[in-house]
């Protein structure tokens, strides 16, 4: 047989990106008034989820290895509150501060990849362990919302547009619009295209494929397992990090129950762009499609006005859930032709 | 040392050890505040009820007892934790408030519909959770915990909906009575030791706790064996559910409201901590039911200790957090093969001198 025969993971992929741009014609005609059709609310959608991307990212690159972060959103909201104290009330260098997050950050991994690849605990009980932590950890360093405004530097960096050259369009009060996107953007995209390489190119990328593939066989061919997988935690909340800067120029604040439910939101997209949660399959441009169904999704809630917020939580959920059916089902196929 | 390795090794170690250390802390707590030293253990009766430490942990502490009980049973089938259980308790509640106050009502003095019918349906709910959770875990096969993940995000937004976004209030005191006194006795009490009792006869009676233990410990000998191992592990995410609702309803009486935000906040921790705590092995297989309830209560005694030595509710997490790593650290095979290790060598190098 010549052609390449299409195997479930590569059905998965599409049926998502499908679904990506069905939604988005969707929204696009029923709310065409509300100006869902311009190219600034596809940008919107990338600037509100640039955090969100660079995390999924990092739990691609664990999901692969058959395990899973739920600390995401903890430790987002731990690197927001960080850096909202340490530039409003410790007056603290920007950058400074971000290098501290960005270390904070690869020690948080340390821990957690030692106790799932070295102690072999399940990794959600070591995770979960790390999202009350950190969770916590963020309401002993203050339990008031604090929001930075003092910061020149930090605030100019949240406040520049990028301009794109093109795509600009006249509103109706004869003013050019031009579509712009936010240093996160940038920052999530340059993780999105590393990550992409890193995970096709390098030995670690492809070690973390094995390692999900199959411990036992990575094992047998000489890979260390227990590296692996600590690496792969290392380099989790690294871009949890990176991500949670990023989510942190667009609030502009630290709040102890901010990106509540965050690490949900990375799992969903992670598993909708196609990541097979016993590990081994995925990539992150499929990561990608699924950060923008999520992104979508709470788009069309909020352009709606008269939804209630919660109706995006649940249709995320809804989602995840019919993809990890879909998985499951594919599984059983290849099983049974077996 | 064979005594001491003796002690060690028994069963409910563990807990009973962590009891009766946070009720040292309690007693040097005392003792440093200059208060009487065994303020921890006075029971007296004040305005008619119960009243005491003693009796506001066991009865701030139900909850996750009735919580362990279901989530012992899941760990044990299916190794891996419902991580939904605070989320469905939180539904459970909307639910009970939505049909007791009405649809759309934020506030009620008087019924809308009989407490029966509102109870039940809450309890329901969380049946359906379970059901839920345990149909996709046993006929579909996904991990438990990412199959629990789903309500754990979703559980809480349905409540909102249900309540229209708003906290739904029930001042009725018949609706109080669960979160309330039975007499002179705290009712969460009496709740949490109705449950322990019929499900500890039941497990006792009937051969469904060790169906449940062959199960957890191969799920495809216990097959070939005759069990029908799906059945179990769905049984065991609905009886989950069950006490999930169960309790999402006393902590609801006790507030007589439905808090979507707040109800089962954080539970699903103390409910893992509880069952680790409780000395059965996360990794399921056989469990011991006693530990887990002494476990869910040493939880309780750890967080009203914590509250007394002025730790705010949001911080608690921190210590919470901790403690499970550690436990779960010790019971891990490679600690206990390093520790193991240790010792040989150590008895090599006393063998050595002598």
């Amino acid at each position: 047989m010549k052609a390449k025969k299409l195997n479930g993971n590569t059905v998965l992929l599409i049926i998502t990106i499908a679904l990506f741009f069905v939604m988005y014609a969707v929204g696009c005609v029923i709310y065409s008034n509300k100006g869902f059709t311009h190219l600034q609310t596809f940008l919107n959608i990338l600037i509100n989820n640039a955090g969100l991307l660079c995390i999924t990212c990092g739990m691609t690159c664990v999901m692969l290895t058959g395990g899973i972060d739920i600390s995401v959103g903890s430790l987002v909201a731990m690197d927001c509150m960080i850096l909202a104290v340490g530039m409003e009330r410790w007056n603290m260098n920007a950058v400074l501060l971000c290098i501290l997050v960005l270390a904070i950050g690869i020690v948080f991994g340390v821990v957690q990849g030692f106790c799932v690849g070295y102690l072999n605990i399940q990794p959600f009980i070591v995770t979960m362990a790390g999202m009350f932590f950190a969770r916590g950890m963020t309401a002993v360093i203050s339990t008031e919302q604090i929001s930075i405004s003092s910061n020149a530097f930090f605030v100019k960096l949240a406040n520049t547009k990028i301009g794109l050259p093109f795509g600009s369009y006249t509103n109706n009060k004869g003013v050019v619009q031009v579509p712009f996107i936010r240093v996160s953007v940038i920052v999530a995209l340059l993780v999105l295209i590393a990550v992409f390489f890193m995970l096709r190119y390098t030995k670690f990328g492809r070690s973390l494929y094995a390692v999900g593939g199959s411990e036992q066989s990575a094992t047998m061919m000489g890979l260390d397992v227990k590296k692996t997988k600590l690496k792969a935690y290392v380099l989790s909340s690294f871009l949890c990090s990176i991500g949670g800067i990023c989510y942190c120029l667009n609030t502009m604040s630290g709040n102890v129950q901010q990106a509540l439910g965050l690490e949900m939101d990375a799992i969903a997209s992670s598993v909708i762009g196609g990541t097979l949660l016993t590990g081994g399959v995925g990539n992150v441009i499929g990561s990608f499609f699924g950060v923008l169904i999520n992104g979508t999704i709470s788009t069309l809630v909020k352009t709606n006005g008269k939804l209630l917020s919660s109706w995006s939580n649940i249709a995320v959920a809804a989602l995840l859930c019919f993809f990890i059916v879909l998985q499951s089902i594919f599984a059983k196929i290849k099983e049974k032709s077996k | 040392m064979s005594k001491f390795k003796k002690l060690v090794s028994q069963p409910l170690f563990l807990p009973i050890f962590c009891m009766i250390l946070v009720m040292a802390v309690n007693i040097i707590y005392d003792v440093m505040a200059g208060n009487f030293a065994f303020n921890f253990f006075t029971i007296s009766i004040r305005n008619g009820v119960l009243y005491g430490r003693i009796i506001d942990i066991l009865n701030r502490g139900s909850e996750i007892a009735v919580l362990a009980i279901g989530m012992t049973l899941v760990v044990s089938c299916s190794a891996g934790t419902d991580i939904s259980v605070g989320s469905v308790m939180s539904l459970a509640a909307s639910f009970c408030c939505m049909l007791l106050a009405g649809y759309g009502v934020s506030s009620t003095n008087s019924l809308a519909t009989p407490l029966i019918v509102g109870v039940l349906g809450g309890i329901l709910m969380g049946c359906a959770c379970g059901a839920f959770n345990g149909f996709l875990v046993s006929y579909l096969n996904v991990q438990p915990m990412v199959a629990t993940l789903i309500l754990f995000s979703a559980a809480r937004a349905i409540g909102l909906l249900l309540c229209n976004n708003m906290i739904v209030y029930v001042r009725d005191d018949s609706f109080k009575i669960f979160g309330g006194y039975l007499g002179f006795m705290p009712t969460p009490i009496v709740v949490a030791i109705v449950c322990i009792l019929i499900t500890s006869l039941v497990l006792r009676k009937t051969a469904l706790g060790l169906y449940i233990q062959s199960v957890g410990i191969n799920k495809k000998a216990s097959r070939i064996a005759g069990i029908n191992s799906e059945r179990i592990i769905f049984l065991c995410y609905v009886v989950c559910g069950l006490c999930a609702g169960i309790a999402g309803i006393v902590a609801s009486s006790r507030i007589s409201s439905a808090d979507s935000n707040n109800i089962g906040l954080n539970f699903e921790l103390d409910a893992i901590l509880a069952v680790a705590l409780g000395g059965n092995s996360l990794g399921g297989g056989k469990f011991r039911l006693a530990g887990s309830i002494i476990g869910a209560y040493t939880i309780q005694a750890i967080t009203t200790t914590l509250y007394a030595l002025g730790i705010s509710t949001e911080q608690a997490p921190v210590y919470k957090a901790v403690i499970v790593i550690i436990i779960v650290a010790i019971q891990a095979p490679p600690f206990k093969a390093f520790m193991k290790k240790m010792s040989v060598r150590r008895q090599l190098a006393k063998g050595g001198a002598a």
